[in-house]
C-alpha cells in the first residue's frame, strides 16, 4: 500500500499554482518563456549558493578533522567567509599568459561550467523540482558529466606550462578510467530498476531503496560508485592531478582570478553532483524512509518535505567523501590506474551479471518479501 | 519537446554564468602589465622550451582501452533497460559479449599495457 500524504511545505505546490496562474493570464508561449527564464535563474542561484555552502562546510569540517577552528573571523562563526572569498576572487586580475593558446585558454572554463551545469539540471532536488527529466536520464548524466574532462585537457594544453600539461594528462587518464566504473555501477542499478528516467527510478523505490532491493549486488555497486565518483572529482586520495607539492596546482596553474574561480566552483559542484546522483539512484532520492506496515512512523517521516530528505542524504554522502579525503594518503598514478583496471572494472563486470541473475531469478528483496 | 527546450535553457544559463562572471571580473579587476607577468609559472626561473611536445605513451594506451569499454557501455545501456523482458536470452547473448571484451582486457593485461613503467 502506498500512502499519499498531502504535504503543505512542498515547493511543487507553489510551482504548480504559479504555472496555473500564468496559464490563465497569458498565452502558451509567454508562459513557457517566463518559466524557462525562471528555471534558468533558479538553477544559477542554486549553483552559486550550493557552492558557497559547500566551500564553507568543507573548510569547517576539515578544521574539525584536523583539530583546529577553521574560518571564524568574517561573520558569526565565519559564515560569511566564502562570500568574502567570492568577492575577493571577482576583484582579482585575469592575467594573460605569453605564448599560450588564447582561444582555447579562454574556452576551457566554459566546458567545465557547462558540463557541470547540464548535469546539475538533471538532478531531482525534490518532488517536481527537476529541470531536465529525460527518459534516458542515467545515460544523459554519464555522457554530459564526461564533457568536463575536455575543459581540463584544454586548460592543460593551452596554458603552455609543464605543470599544467602533466596535471591535465594525469587528470584525463584518471577521469576516463573511473568514468567506466561509475557508468557500470549505474548500469547495474538500471538493470534492477528497469528504467533510466530519474523520476520513475525514484518512484520505484518508495518502500525499498535500490541499495536494499538488490542487496549484495547493489551494495557492491554503491561502494564502487562512491570510489569512482570520488576519483572523478579529483579529490581526496585521488587528487594527484593537482598534487600541490609536485605540480603547484595541476591543470589550472596558469589560471587566475575568476577563471580559476570557475574551476574551483565546478570542482565543488561536481562533488555535490556525484553525491546527489548516488542519492537518487541508490538511496531513494527525495523519498522519506518508509517501512512497510509501520503506518505511524511512515506518517511522521512523510511529513518532512522531500527536499529536506534529498539534501540530508546528499549531505551525508558529502560528509563521507570529506572523511575519506582527510583519512588517506595520496596514491601514485600507477596505483590509481591499477585500482581501476585490475580491480574495479573486472569486479564491476561480474557484478553486472550477478545483478542480472538476481533480477531474473527473482531474488531481489522486493520479490522475496512480497513488498508491493 | 519540453525536455529539449529545458536542456537548452540549462545550457544557456551555464554559458551566461561564465560570460557574466568574466564580464564583471574584467570591469572590476585592476589591470597592469609588465613583461615578467606573462611568463608561464615554472619555479621562478625563465621557462625552458615549450611544453607542447611529445608526451608519455602510457596515457595513450589507457585511452585506447577506455574507448573499447566506452563503446561497450553504449551497447549495454539499452540492453540493461529491457533485460527483464528479454529474460535468459538477453543474459546469454550479453554474457558472450562481455566474455569477448574480458578477453580483450586480459590480453592487454598479459601484454603489460596495464603496467606503468
Amino acid at each position: 500500500m502506498i500512502l499519499n500524504y498531502s504535504q503543505p511545505l512542498e515547493i511543487s505546490n507553489l510551482t504548480s499554482w504559479f504555472d496555473q496562474y500564468l496559464r490563465s493570464n497569458l498565452s502558451e508561449f509567454w508562459t513557457l518563456l517566463i518559466e524557462f527564464v525562471l528555471v534558468g535563474i533558479f538553477l544559477l542561484a542554486a549553483y552559486a549558493v550550493i557552492a558557497l555552502i559547500l566551500i564553507y562546510a568543507e573548510r569547517k569540517i576539515t578544521a574539525f578533522f584536523q583539530a583546529r577552528l577553521g574560518p571564524n573571523r568574517v561573520g558569526k562563526w565565519g559564515l560569511l567567509q566564502s562570500v568574502a572569498d567570492m568577492i575577493k576572487i571577482l576583484l582579482k586580475e585575469i592575467i594573460r599568459i605569453n605564448r599560450s593558446d588564447r582561444f582555447l585558454f579562454f574556452a576551457a572554463p566554459f566546458f567545465m561550467i557547462v558540463a557541470s551545469m547540464l548535469t546539475f539540471g538533471a538532478i531531482p532536488f525534490g518532488k517536481g523540482l527537476q529541470a531536465i527529466d529525460f527518459n534516458i536520464g542515467v545515460l544523459y548524466v554519464t555522457a554530459v558529466s564526461s564533457l568536463g574532462i575536455i575543459g581540463v585537457l584544454l586548460a592543460g594544453w593551452s596554458s603552455n606550462n609543464k605543470y599544467s600539461m602533466i596535471g591535465a594528462m594525469r587528470s584525463g587518464a584518471q577521469f576516463i578510467s573511473y568514468e567506466l566504473s561509475s557508468g557500470f555501477a549505474l548500469m547495474t542499478i538500471v538493470v534492477l530498476a528497469g528504467t533510466m528516467q530519474f523520476s520513475q527510478m525514484i518512484e520505484g523505490q518508495r518502500f525499498c531503496w535500490n541499495i536494499f532491493n538488490g542487496h549484495i549486488s547493489s551494495i557492491i555497486a554503491f561502494v564502487i560508485y562512491l570510489i569512482s565518483g570520488h576519483a572523478e572529482t579529483n579529490r581526496g586520495p585521488f587528487d594527484l592531478p593537482e598534487a600541490e607539492s609536485e605540480l603547484t596546482a595541476g591543470y589550472h596553474t596558469e589560471y587566475s582570478g575568476l577563471q580559476f574561480g570557475f574551476y574551483y566552483l565546478a570542482e565543488y559542484l561536481n562533488m555535490f553532483i556525484i553525491a546527489s546522483i548516488a542519492t537518487t539512484v541508490f538511496l531513494g532520492g527525495y523519498l522519506p524512509i518508509q517501512i512497510q506496515g509501520w503506518d505511524a512512523f511512515n506518517g511522521i517521516m512523510g511529513y518532512i518535505p522531500s527536499y529536506v530528505w534529498f539534501f540530508s542524504k546528499t549531505g551525508f554522502l558529502i560528509f563521507l567523501s570529506l572523511w575519506v579525503r582527510w583519512s588517506f594518503p595520496r596514491l601514485r598514478i600507477d596505483q590509481l590506474l591499477n585500482l581501476e583496471w585490475k580491480y574495479l572494472l573486472p569486479i564491476n563486470l561480474v557484478n553486472l551479471l550477478l545483478m542480472v541473475i538476481l533480477v531474473l531469478t527473482g531474488l531481489t528483496l522486493k520479490n522475496l518479501f512480497g513488498i508491493l | 519537446m519540453s525536455s529539449l527546450s529545458l536542456f537548452l535553457t540549462v545550457f544557456i544559463s551555464g554559458v551566461v554564468l561564465v560570460i557574466v562572471g568574466l564580464g564583471i571580473a574584467i570591469l572590476l579587476a585592476p589591470q597592469s602589465f609588465n613583461l615578467q607577468k606573462g611568463e608561464p609559472y615554472e619555479c621562478g626561473i625563465p621557462t625552458h622550451g615549450t611544453s607542447w611536445m611529445q608526451f608519455k605513451a602510457g596515457y595513450y594506451l589507457y585511452a585506447i582501452l577506455y574507448l573499447m569499454f566506452d563503446v561497450e557501455t553504449i551497447f549495454l545501456f539499452p540492453w540493461s533497460v529491457v533485460v527483464r523482458d528479454l529474460g535468459y536470452t538477453g543474459l546469454y547473448s550479453i554474457l558472450f559479449f562481455i566474455v569477448i571484451l574480458g578477453l580483450g582486457l586480459a590480453y592487454a593485461w598479459k601484454k603489460g599495457v596495464l603496467k606503468w613503467s
